[in-house]
């Protein structure tokens, strides 16, 4: 089947409230409602100041719940995101303390030493057939000790880097009513929408999608499940890579546990954004939305008076649950209406009718 | 013998890797093989152990319990803040804490069945909402100057020569090893595990035995946390944290599937073993617990992509080769 016969017979393609979209708009709903109560709770809290903070700090989770989602799209994941940012990190600074060059230089280095970690990865599980939940595992401790041995308990020190590093996190594009439009945040937003892009639109991203929802019926259409499989990581850490120079540029002093249990917030980040963790459903502006959603909780909560920062996390897992419950009780929901609607189709009409609301239902089914 | 290895690949191969790590600890230290050694093995990772028996059966059952650390911090918390205030005697103090654990496990296990939701998920939650729990409980403190029977509680021996964890840990093994392979419950975990849809036709009350393996879970890893408390002596909010990946390679690396519905208990009682001698004779050979994990990461992956790699370059000759891994 062709890419365009695939879309002409996708029952919700036509649809303005597909279940994504509303995912997202209920995300951003939540957002917006969180942002008004914490406004009552905290004095001056609507100010340039915080969504500066916000913006600044929100850029890393974004590159790896993109990360994560990328490699959950098509059934896998990866837990070894963390440890993948620490080593881009590190070799990142070295090569500059060492070099001295220029930003657009020491991001490639970043994303190659991440791409190059992520087809360690994708190698094993794509070809390997080993899953990937072991492989990540395996991976997570790999290469920390690898930095570890690497850097021989040595810190790379602010002090070494170029002066534009220390900079690059505050370079400003441009200031609307003191609030600055940070030169990360707009890179942030350009990576998660042109993943936006190629995993809707691309015959790539369909594909991704398509192992994720069967892997076995990917195999049997003839797909090149493995290599797809195998290119996702390359991605996926190519992206933990640029988040491994945002960490650098972030923090200055690098140590060898840098990075350490960013895994599973990449994780919660993407989970909250609505992408399924049993793959082939979600999309990379829902995670964007999570990334920002548990960013914006993180660094507000700290400033409520009445609340003491040790609430943070309890509160945090609290609302990563209602956040997953909400979005399976509204999915069950949309099936639920949907399968309505096709069968009084089927009772309304002909025969002709009965075969398109199959397809709806079984489009349906395929969806949740 | 060959029978019995060829039935058991997994095992006979860790079986392999676990002599192998004995010698080279044994020529390494002429005092490895002493039975203080021995004792020290597993006092010295008993919260991870016995995790780790429970831990089997959810993975078999085909779901993952992320949170077992965060409920081992929440538990000790809960234990250590009532102990501190001193409105409550230290015994019933332990009691509440594990009954604390019992119930994180039975609030996880309600909203996997109730909500149908992925347990991978649900228990992330619970990873970082109990630590959270811990935190608010302890912030910034550390409690100790707990009762001297209570830190001793591990090297006291109570039968001859056996101190009271070690016993503690086998006789929970042999009980695990019992339910797990000579039960109807086990057998409905291995069910549930294979196809829930196929174990709920056949009458098994799928929701039901999940929900007790994830009190179960809670329960042990209330435990695991008190014990913990027992041999360093004091609690933090931060106690335990990042050992769910500890326990859950010692489970995978037991040849247990991530996907659930097959494995066995002999198969994790090795990994167990292994990878504490591994530990310890790098340990010996002072090597630090990083490079450590590493390896340990290294086995992980390299035990299950040998056996995958060497199947595919015999995959040529035409013989059905059954790979289940669990009990005949």
């Amino acid at each position: 089947m062709t890419e365009s016969a695939a879309a002409e017979v996708a029952p919700n393609s036509g649809r303005f409230l597909r279940p994504e979209r509303v995912k997202e708009a209920t995300l951003l709903g939540i957002i917006a409602l969180s942002v008004v109560v914490f406004a009552f709770l905290i004095d001056g809290y609507l100010s340039g100041r915080f969504f500066n903070r916000v913006t600044t700090s929100v850029v890393i989770v974004t590159l790896l719940a993109a990360a994560q989602a990328l490699v959950i799209f098509s059934r896998n994941i990866d837990l070894s995101v963390g440890s993948m940012v620490g080593v881009a990190a590190y070799l990142t600074g070295d090569f500059l303390a060492a070099t001295g060059q220029g930003p657009i230089v020491a991001m490639l280095v970043a994303m190659v030493v991440g791409a190059v970690l992520g087809s360690v990865n994708g190698l094993l599980v794509a070809f390997g057939g080993v899953p990937a939940i072991i492989v990540t595992l395996g991976t997570l401790a790999l290469f920390r000790t690898l930095l570890s041995i690497y850097s021989e308990g040595a810190n790379v020190l602010a002090g070494d880097l170029p002066p534009w590093v220390l900079e690059f996190n505050n370079v400003t594009l441009f200031t609307i009513a003191g609030f600055d439009v940070r030169l990360v945040f707009v890179m942030a937003v350009l990576v998660v929408l042109a993943l936006q892009f190629a995993l809707a639109r691309l015959r790539w991203g369909r594909r991704i999608y398509a192992i994720g929802s069967n892997p076995a019926a990917a195999v049997q259409t003839g797909l090149p499940t493995a290599s797809l499989i195998f290119w996702s990581f390359v991605g996926s850490g190519a992206l933990a890579g640029l988040a491994g120079f945002m960490f650098m540029a972030r923090a200055g002093t690098i140590s060898a546990t840098a990075g350490a249990g960013l895994e599973l917030e990449s994780v919660a980040a993407a989970v909250v954004g609505g992408v399924s963790i049993l793959g082939g459903s979600g999309t990379m502006v829902g995670a964007f939305l999570g990334a920002i959603f548990i960013d914006t909780l993180k660094l507000s909560l700290v400033r409520v008076p009445e609340v003491s920062e040790f609430w943070r996390d309890a509160f945090l897992g609290i609302l990563i649950l209602a956040a997953v419950i909400l979005d399976t009780l509204l999915r069950n929901r949309f099936n639920r209406r949907w399968s309505a609607e096709a069968r009084k189709a089927m009772e309304s009409t002909g025969r002709t009718a009965v075969g398109m609301a199959r397809a709806a239902g079984g489009g349906g089914t395929a969806d949740a | 013998m060959r029978d019995w290895a060829s039935k058991h690949r997994w095992e006979s191969l860790l079986l392999v890797v676990l002599l192998a790590t004995i010698l080279v600890n044994v020529s390494l230290s002429p005092f490895y093989l002493g039975f203080g050694n021995f004792v020290n093995l597993f006092w010295l990772s008993i919260e991870k152990v016995i995790v780790v028996v429970v831990m089997t059966f959810v993975i078999i059952n085909g779901e993952i319990d992320l949170s077992v650390a965060s409920v081992m911090g929440f538990s000790a918390a809960v234990t250590a803040t009532l102990y501190d205030g001193g409105q409550v005697p230290f015994a019933l103090a332990i009691v509440i804490g594990i009954t604390a654990g019992a119930i994180a496990g039975l609030l996880q296990g309600l909203v996997i069945t109730r909500f149908g939701l992925p347990s991978l998920v649900v228990t992330l939650a619970g990873l970082i909402g109990f630590r959270g729990a811990a935190r608010v409980l302890l912030e910034d403190r550390s409690v100790g100057d707990f009762p001297e029977w209570f830190e001793s509680i591990g090297q006291r021996t109570l039968v001859g020569p056996f101190p009271v964890a070690l016993i503690l840990f086998f006789v929970g093994l042999a009980l695990a090893w019992v339910i797990l392979e000579r039960s109807a419950f086990g057998r409905k975990v291995y069910v549930i595990g294979n196809s829930a849809d196929v174990a709920r036709f056949s009458g098994i009350e799928v929701g039901s035995v999940k929900l007790r393996l994830f009190i179960a879970s809670g329960t042990v890893a209330g435990l695991a946390g008190i014990l913990f408390a027992a041999r360093v002596g004091a609690v933090q909010g931060t106690l335990g944290e990042t050992y769910e990946l500890d326990i859950i390679t010692m489970v995978l690396l037991g040849g247990v599937s991530i996907f659930g519905g097959s494995g066995s208990m002999l198969g994790v009682v090795l990994a167990l073993f292994t990878v504490l001698n591994i530990r310890n004779g790098l340990g010996l050979a002072n090597i630090d617990g990083i490079t450590q994990t590493g390896v340990i990461g290294l086995l992980l992956i390299g035990s299950v992509l040998v056996p995958n790699l060497a199947q595919k370059y015999r995959l040529r000759r035409p013989r059905a080769e059954a790979v289940a891994h669990g009990p005949p």
